[in-house]
């Protein structure tokens, strides 16, 4: 530090967290307070530039920063104070990292010279955090803190995203110690240095392959979604008319609505993905991980496929699936060239084989089709997504649980747009949807947000109601209540012969008065009658305020298609009684 | 197969815990682990065996290279390269005993480092597969105690591993 610091201004290390964060354009902190951050929250306290969300529960705000990374491709800023409040944050980072979501969490940590005493709310955040962060980092001396927090940003948003955590022992903060602050405007580190555009003698030959293709299939996943390159996937995909399925992670990269769009893939993808899966002769797979969820057996996967990979992980390549043709780079500039290469080569895929491929595409879609029960007197979640769909235009934030809702969500609501499915896939976190739809809601106040749960998920963070109440945060929860861990109940019906160990609620509170205790408006629906005035009402009349719609459902519903244990992608169950 | 893994790491507090983390929670293996400063006291050097099949190792080397605080990397075992392990051995050495050990450490080209009454220290140094001999030769004597180092390696020829 030379001339520079000769005129900076002197901030304690607390001025200085909160400066960098404004200095980063962070405009919300998700938190709660306690003793190794009080510096940092005397310092918050004292500015308007950046603004902190109380939650209820540190987990909350790990889903709420989460929710906005996910739907912004920004990192999501969380702080937390040392021990109990750092680990409380710990499945939320874990959630972050498994669906590769940039956050950067500060947790307090106590002072320098009691680390290792075993010192009152001391956890070794960072060896506690290490298996599940993208990096973690301490402070040592306070000046260092506007390096850290840059780095901080910069690795959790650079290649692939991920959380990063920043442990800040409370003597690096102390009001009265006052350094120059200066904030770098960009980090060059030499040994992290992301590979971004893709090998272009790679791409030709991608390219070439994809052309000389009679079955191929596009199959894209998160990395579309969080790399910003819908755009670039749509074009080319209607350049070329290939097929399109995603994964879980990348519902609406593609239109949910459009005719090429075939449904997402893997254990309840449609059943017309999985079959063009496995009957491809290419897959351009794009921003997509092998996921287990998505191979079945990994051994009987895409028999006659050539497969393209591009990912910015060299990792993620050839791990669970070997690629024919790697492409190592960002998806957006990756793609990008790849449509230039093929609008030069003024040459399309063998017209007469990929109609010949759509037609058999098109059978596969009458076999399944995403039927289900029309005729049953009970309420279908199935049917009450459809209709959340068309109310909302296909253009809603839906966040979800995990569970069965989760999965009729993800098939039955029509995601147009990009970034606006929010859902935990690696990790599966039961208590993601609530908090995910408030970090959505606060950000996008204008937007329609729609928490998709059921009775077991909505308790893991209910007590967040109350800071739904604080904010004004008008999300529309709907409860697909089934009476059961719904998802575990189907694998005991399909597995342990319905024996139903502990996957029954009982004892459930009443919804409507719990929501209306917190000071919101609770709607129950019982018959199939009562759903779209129930609708009419949360999205349309109490447009700005949170309604709580408590669903009660066919109890016994499973979802299909489910993909069989051990099989093909394209081994299928798809109904009750019915398999492939 | 066996590999010999050389990395440059940042010499940074919790980079070798995360190097470490990484094997344990993705079940792959260390058979040994040497690590120091280099001559640039920024930077550590690293020497890591390893054993797995092809897919195995090109993950585990995708995966190092991921941490943050992994500068460069190379397998060592890919090309011609020097292996040299360090183990000091302590064994009883009396009566006849005492020419025998001294008879094999001058075969092994060890060197008799630390004398008592009752005990030999060998000192010897070379691949693996040559400690593992001496043990091996040593077999009519009483062991009491092995220290190997591990592994250190470096490239054959003008190929380095440097910023
Ligand atoms: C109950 C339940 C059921 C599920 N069922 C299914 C199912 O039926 N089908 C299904 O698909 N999933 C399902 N999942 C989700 C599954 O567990 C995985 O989370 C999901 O399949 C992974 O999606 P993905 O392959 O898109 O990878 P992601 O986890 O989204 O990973 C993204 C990949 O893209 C790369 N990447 C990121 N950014 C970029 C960029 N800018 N440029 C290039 N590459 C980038 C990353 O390196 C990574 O390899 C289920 C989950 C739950 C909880
Ligand atoms: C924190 C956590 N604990 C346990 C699980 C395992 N699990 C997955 S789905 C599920 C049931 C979810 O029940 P509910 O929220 O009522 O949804 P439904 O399946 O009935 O729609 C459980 C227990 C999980 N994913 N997350
Ligand atoms: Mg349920």
């Amino acid at each position: 530090m030379t001339s520079q610091s000769k005129h900076a201004e002197m901030l304690s290390g607390a001025a200085m967290v909160i400066r960098a964060l404004a200095d980063e354009g962070v405009e919300y902190v998700y938190g709660y307070p306690g003793g190794a951050v009080l510096h940092i929250y005397d310092a918050l306290f004292q500015q308007n530039k950046v603004k902190h969300v109380l939650v209820r529960h540190e987990q909350a705000a790990t889903h709420m920063a989460d929710a906005y990374a996910r739907a912004t491709g920004k990192a999501g800023v969380v702080l937390v104070t040392s021990g109990p409040g750092a680990t409380n944050a710990v499945t939320g980072i874990a959630t972050a990292y498994m669906d590769s979501i940039p956050m950067v969490v500060l947790t307090g940590q106590v002072m320098s010279h009691l680390i290792g005493e075993d010192a009152f709310q001391e956890t070794d955040m960072l060896g506690i955090s290490r298996p599940i962060v993208k990096h973690n980092m301490s402070v040592r001396r306070p000046e260092d803190i506007p390096y850290l927090i840059k780095k901080a940003f910069y690795i959790a948003q650079s290649g692939r995203p991920g959380p990063v955590v920043l442990d800040i022992p409370k003597d690096m903060t102390i009001p009265s110690n006052k350094f120059p602050y200066h904030y770098p405007d960009e980090i060059k580190l030499r040994s992290y240095q992301p590979k971004l555009k893709g090998h272009s003698g790679q791409i030709k030959k991608a390219v070439s392959a994809l052309l000389a293709a009679k079955k191929p299939v596009l199959y894209s996943g998160g990395g579309v979604i969080m790399g910003g390159a819908a755009a670039e996937l749509t074009e080319l995909a209607q350049y070329l008319n290939l097929p399109v399925t995603n994964t879980l992670m990348g519902l609406g990269a593609y239109p949910g609505e459009d005719k090429q769009f075939i449904g997402m893939l893997g254990m309840h993808g449609s059943y017309e993905a999985n079959q063009a899966m496995h009957h491809a002769d290419l897959i351009l797979a794009v921003g997509a991980r092998f996921d287990d969820r998505v191979t079945n057996n990994t051994k009987k996967f895409c028999p006659d496929a050539t497969i393209i990979h591009i990912d910015i992980d060299p990792a993620s390549i050839s791990k669970t699936i070997n690629a024919h043709i790697p492409i190592v780079g960002l998806v957006q500039p990756v793609l990008e060239e790849m449509l230039a290469t093929v609008k030069q080569k003024k040459k399309k895929l063998d017209s007469s084989a990929l109609e010949q491929w759509w037609q058999q595409i098109n059978d596969w879609r009458a076999v399944h089709g995403g039927r289900y029960d029309t005729t049953s007197a009970l309420l279908k979640p199935q049917h009450v997504i459809e209709q959340v769909s068309k109310i909302t235009k296909g253009e809603a934030f839906v966040c979800s649980d995990v569970g069965q809702h989760q999965m009729f969500a993800a098939q039955y609501y029509k995601f147009n747009k990009p970034n606006r499915w929010i859902n935990s896939g690696g990790l599966g976190t039961m208590g993601f949807g609530l908090p995910a739809a408030m970090g959505v809601k606060l950000n996008f106040p204008q937007a329609d947000v729609v928490c998709v749960t059921g009775e077991g998920s909505i308790q893991m963070n209910i007590q967040e109601l109350s800071t739904c109440k604080q904010y004004g945060l008008g999300v529309k929860i709907i409860n697909l209540n089934n009476g059961y861990l719904g998802m575990v109940k189907q694998w005991q019906d399909m597995n342990y012969e319905s024996r139903y160990a502990s996957s029954y609620m009982d004892s459930l509170p009443d919804f409507i008065k719990l929501a209306e205790a917190y000071g919101h408006v609770g709607i129950r629906v019982t018959k199939p009658e009562e759903l779209q005035p129930a609708l009419q009402r949360a999205f349309v009349e109490l447009k700005d305020q949170l309604v709580f719609l408590d669903i009660h459902i066919d109890p016994k519903e499973h979802v299909y298609p489910m993909q069989i244990p051990g099989g093909a992608v394209n081994e299928m169950f798809l109904s009750k009684t019915e398999r492939t | 197969m066996r590999h010999i893994i050389s990395v440059l790491l940042e010499n940074e507090s919790g980079a070798l815990a995360r190097l470490v983390g990484l094997f344990a929670q993705r079940g792959y293996n260390i058979d040994s682990l040497t690590v120091a400063p280099t001559e640039d006291p920024t930077l550590s050097r690293l020497t890591l065996v390893t054993h797995g099949n092809d897919q195995v190792i090109e993950q585990i080397t995708k995966q190092l290279h991921k941490l943050i605080e992994v500068v460069k990397l190379t397998d060592l075992s890919e090309a011609a390269h020097i292996e040299r392990e360090l183990m000091l051995v302590k064994v009883k050495a009396v009566g006849e005993q005492r020419d025998e050990v001294k008879r094999s450490a001058d075969i092994f080209r060890g060197q008799i480092v630390d004398v008592s009454a009752t005990t030999y220290t060998v000192q010897l140094v070379g691949t693996s597969d040559k400690l593992d001999a001496f043990i091996q030769a040593l077999s009519g004597t009483q062991i009491l105690e092995v220290v190997r180092s591990g592994v250190s390696g470096i490239s054959r020829g003008e190929k380095t591993l440097a910023l």
